[in-house]
């Protein structure tokens, strides 16, 4: 009995572990997309991709764990969120389709430059938001028969907004990354955007959070009528605290500007922790709402979840491998460390 | 005609897995060819090697690029269009699907950003191994995709429960029946296909461009590799064959196209028309008996046809039967090219034969072509079964609205056609832009622990000296 209920558990904590590493490694990746109009110059465009190309893989990678371990663990979960979800999706894989070919072909193409630029800010923004409408979609709740009925009913105001939230969520996890990665002009300029980013990003999560109080009572019982709704309070203090020090420390780094560099380098790259972990924070607070549910209201994880034989299976290949992957990943960054140069490295 | 939701999502499927095949059989073989290569130029410093390893590694990256973006589109659309099949079999294929991904595309996506950006950033030895990782990073991918796929062609080691499959031994699963030949043919194949790929490049570079050095070695590399794999292939093609005929009789009979219900003496047909409605074949041309004699080593041995079930099992014949003849012939070519190379060879006019050269540079796609024939040989000989003898495809598909599919898949076509003109381009591009000059290899690879900028700038301003 136990481990019939704890092998779901901990399937269910590894889809948010990993929908988390999907949300914050190709967050910054496809931010640096979303950030991409608002620079200007062929040099800046070459500093932010490759300020990311050789992660851009990996980092989707995440997204297809969580695929098939809701296709493994969950079946009937993945069976029914993908198929509801279906144009959300395939706009999503279109965008980065586009966006993945970008890295490959930009930097060896002369005159059709300029489309790869474009196919790199619009695919990402593209998938960005198309990731934002999905989790409107599943905070608002769905509508089981939708599946054959009209094919906009995921398209709400709230979904837009959470879309655009999402979008401007990914840009901070972008900026702060190019704050950590780069200097000078750019530095600069991430630094700035970043801030304004960061209000919109704080306004929103408290709009969204009010307006699923509003319209929820299971969520609002939950977070004020539980016996952990002190505990839980923590959550957005937490990130209040955190968007404070954020803010500060992009101020910093616009005011050291000119001044002899890397004067207190914590400030350079603190910024890129502090975005994800209210990143974090915010996540956190989306599992306390959901919990148990995969689909809310219609599909608690255990009730998807795949027989025993299945779970058990992948068991082993979690164990070892997750923690392999995570080192080897690491490595891979430790490699690259360091701010980005301006003179030609690859292949 | 009224649209219909179920063809348009198969179409969609057959579409996008069509296009996706086509990368990872090139980067399968070529990240191992890399991989020989830099360890030929780690041992023998050579610089020949490196140079081939740093000229395909760019049409490496920008194949390998093309097969993630439409690698992911497949992993959802299990769920997307065929979310029926997903609930029934997800606790078989998920897991295998989810190992997948733990030992191989993490794996491949790791060290693939250390191969193609590290060189400045880790040691000769420490780029090697990225390289090899990836390679075999591939090849477990293809270990457990074709676990998946097989098991759904000759099903093992399940229990149907409730309508849904649950897994009783997950070996059986794995190596179900037809997992091994088809493991190791489409291996195979895939080395086969990027051997083509490297072998007419070289020929045509051996006669356009100035780089003949690398030519040679990569024209006289890849024959060795042809004249090994490609009768292995058709040996293993040939096993391939006789696990077909005892697990999945009926799509034997279309591959060989066979209507009575029970014929002996089977013959061997060169070519014919299948005709689904008359239930024969008009044109015949036949070796008489070959065919028993090759599947049951009895030149009077019996095979069961097509009649012997009802037409509603049947797959598309003809589909099936013309894309067995295209892998086969394009398997029997192959294997003359690389026989008559060696004679070449030989002879000593390897070199130097203009219209042999010319003939290989256009064998470049043949690879591919040979493995899209036989996936269309082997999906389509399943049907109507989606898992073999279990479920039919039909009953399994979203009940989405035809129009949402519609859309989409006019996305996919779109999208892929505008991509692959893309991709053919620029393969061209670097093809005809050739290696980079040695002395700029050594350039780049002076000192090769540096890490930064400094130290990449000392190397510009004093090129010379820090040769090791
Ligand atoms: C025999 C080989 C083979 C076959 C039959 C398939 N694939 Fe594949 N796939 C590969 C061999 C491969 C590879 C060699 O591992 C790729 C190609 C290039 C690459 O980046 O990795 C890859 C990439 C790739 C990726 C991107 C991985 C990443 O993010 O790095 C995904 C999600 C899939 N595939 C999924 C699928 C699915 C769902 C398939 C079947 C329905 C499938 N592949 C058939
Ligand atoms: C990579 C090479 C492959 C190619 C070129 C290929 C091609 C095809 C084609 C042409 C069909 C359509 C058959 C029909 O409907 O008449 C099909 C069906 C299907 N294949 Fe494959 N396939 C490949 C590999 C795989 C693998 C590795 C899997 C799963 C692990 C798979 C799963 C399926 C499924 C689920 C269908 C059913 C949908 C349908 O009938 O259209 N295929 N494939
Ligand atoms: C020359 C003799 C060959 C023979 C006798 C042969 C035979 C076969 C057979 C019997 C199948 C399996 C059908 C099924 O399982 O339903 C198959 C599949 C396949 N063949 Fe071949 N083949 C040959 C050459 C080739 C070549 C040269 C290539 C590619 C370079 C190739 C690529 C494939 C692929 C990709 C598949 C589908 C995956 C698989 O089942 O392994 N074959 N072949």
């Amino acid at each position: 009995m136990e481990l019939q209920l704890g092998l779901p558990l901990f399937y269910f904590l590894l889809l948010g572990f990993a929908i988390l590493m999907y949300v914050l490694l190709d967050g910054f990746d496809l931010g640096m997309g979303i950030l991409y109009p608002w620079f200007n110059t062929d040099a800046e465009h070459d500093h932010l991709m490759r300020s990311i190309s050789h992660v851009w893989d990996g980092n989707e990678t995440w997204l297809v764990f969580g695929g098939v371990i809701l296709f493994g663990a969950f079946p009937l979960a993945y069976a029914s969120i993908a198929s509801l979800l279906y144009l959300p999706i395939m706009l999503m894989l279109i965008g980065l389709i586009f966006r993945g070919v970008a890295f490959e072909y930009r930097f060896k193409s002369h005159t059709s430059k300029v489309w790869w630029n474009r196919a790199f800010a619009a695919g990402s923004s593209l998938a960005a938001f198309c990731q934002g409408l999905m989790l409107g979609v599943i905070v608002q709740g769905v509508d089981g028969s939708s599946l054959t009925q009209s094919s906009l009913q995921w398209l709400t105001p709230f979904s837009l907004f959470t879309a655009l939230a999402v979008m401007a969520g990914y840009a901070l996890l972008a900026c702060t990354y190019l704050t950590m990665k780069s200097r000078g002009a750019i530095q600069q300029k991430a630094a700035r955007y970043g801030q304004r980013l960061l209000i919109f990003v704080m306004l929103a999560m408290l709009l969204v959070s009010l307006w699923t109080l509003y319209q929820q009572p299971d969520i609002r019982s939950r977070w004020f009528g539980g016996v952990y709704s002190l505990a839980l309070m923590v959550l957005p203090l937490l990130a209040v605290l955190a968007a404070r020090l954020l803010f500060r420390d992009l101020a910093r780094v616009q005011r050291q500007f000119g001044a002899e560099q890397a004067i207190n380098n914590r400030h350079e790259s603190r910024p890129f922790w502090l975005s994800a972990s209210l990143f974090l924070l915010a996540f956190a607070g989306l599992v306390v709402g959901l919990y148990p549910y995969l689909l809310p209201q219609q599909l608690s994880f255990y009730a998807a979840a795949a027989p025993d034989s299945s779970l058990g299976f992948m068991l082993p290949g979690v164990m070892i491998f997750l923690p392999l992957i995570l080192a080897y990943t690491l490595w891979g960054y430790h490699i690259f460390r360091g701010k980005i140069e301006d003179y030609e490295e690859g292949y | 005609m009224e649209l219909d939701a179920a063809l348009l999502s198969r179409l969609q499927f057959a579409f996008t897995i069509s296009f996706h095949i086509i990368f990872p059989s090139i980067t399968i073989g070529l990240a191992t060819l890399i991989a020989i290569w830099e360890g030929l130029w780690l041992k023998t410093a050579n610089p020949v090697y490196l140079q081939l390893a740093k000229f395909w590694i760019k049409p490496f990256a920008i194949t390998f690029g093309m097969g993630v973006v439409s690698g992911i589109v497949l992993s959802y659309e299990f769920g997307t269009n065929f979310s029926e099949f997903s609930r029934i079999t997800g606790a078989v294929l998920g897991p295998l699907m989810a190992y997948e991904v733990l030992t191989a595309f993490f794996l491949e996506a790791g060290f693939l950003g250390i191969m193609l950006f590290g060189w400045q950033r880790v040691g000769p030895k420490l780029h090697f191994l990225s390289t090899v990782v990836v390679a075999v990073g591939t090849w477990i991918s293809a270990f457990w995709i074709i676990a998946a796929n097989s098991w759904m062609q000759t099903p093992a080691g399940h229990r149907i429960v409730d309508g849904i499959f649950q897994v009783d031994s997950w070996w059986q699963v794995i190596f179900n029946p037809s997992m091994p030949y088809r493991f190791s043919h489409m291996l195979l194949a895939a080395f086969i296909t990027a051997t083509f790929v490297v072998l007419a490049t070289s020929a045509w570079q051996l006669r356009h461009s100035e780089h003949k050095a690398m030519a040679r070695k990569g024209l006289s590399m890849t024959l060795w590799l042809a004249l090994l794999l490609t009768p292995l292939q058709a040996f293993v093609g040939d096993l391939h064959g006789l696990n077909v005929k005892q697990h999945q009789p009926v799509k034997l009979a279309a591959m060989e196209g066979i209507w009575p219900e029970r014929e002996a003496g089977v013959p061997l047909l060169l070519f014919a028309v299948p005709d689904k409605v008359a239930e024969k074949n008009h044109f015949e041309l036949a070796i008489p008996k070959l065919a028993s004699l090759i599947l049951t080593h009895d030149a009077d041995g019996e095979l069961a046809g097509l009649k012997s079930v009802p037409a509603a099992d049947r797959p598309n014949v003809p589909v099936v039967f013309f894309s067995f003849r295209v892998m086969v012939g394009i398997g029997v070519l192959m294997i003359l090219v690389a026989l008559f190379g060696a004679y070449l060879r030989w002879r000593g006019t390897l070199y130097h034969s203009r219209w042999f050269l010319t003939f290989c540079s256009y064998l470049a796609p043949s690879g591919i072509i040979a493995v899209l024939a036989g996936w269309y040989v082997v999906e389509v000989g399943r049907q109507p079964w989606i898992v073999y003898g279990l479920l039919r495809t039909v009953d399994v598909v979203t009940p989405l609205p035809a129009e949402r599919v519609l859309f989409s898949l006019t996305l996919f076509v779109l999208t892929y056609s505008l991509l692959f003109g893309v991709y053919l381009y620029f393969m061209r591009k670097l093809i005809r832009k050739g290696p980079p000059p040695l002395e700029q290899l050594h350039q780049q690879l002076i000192g090769v622990k540096a890490s930064g900028y400094a130290v990449a700038l000392a190397k510009q301003l004093t090129p010379a000296q820090e040769q090791k």
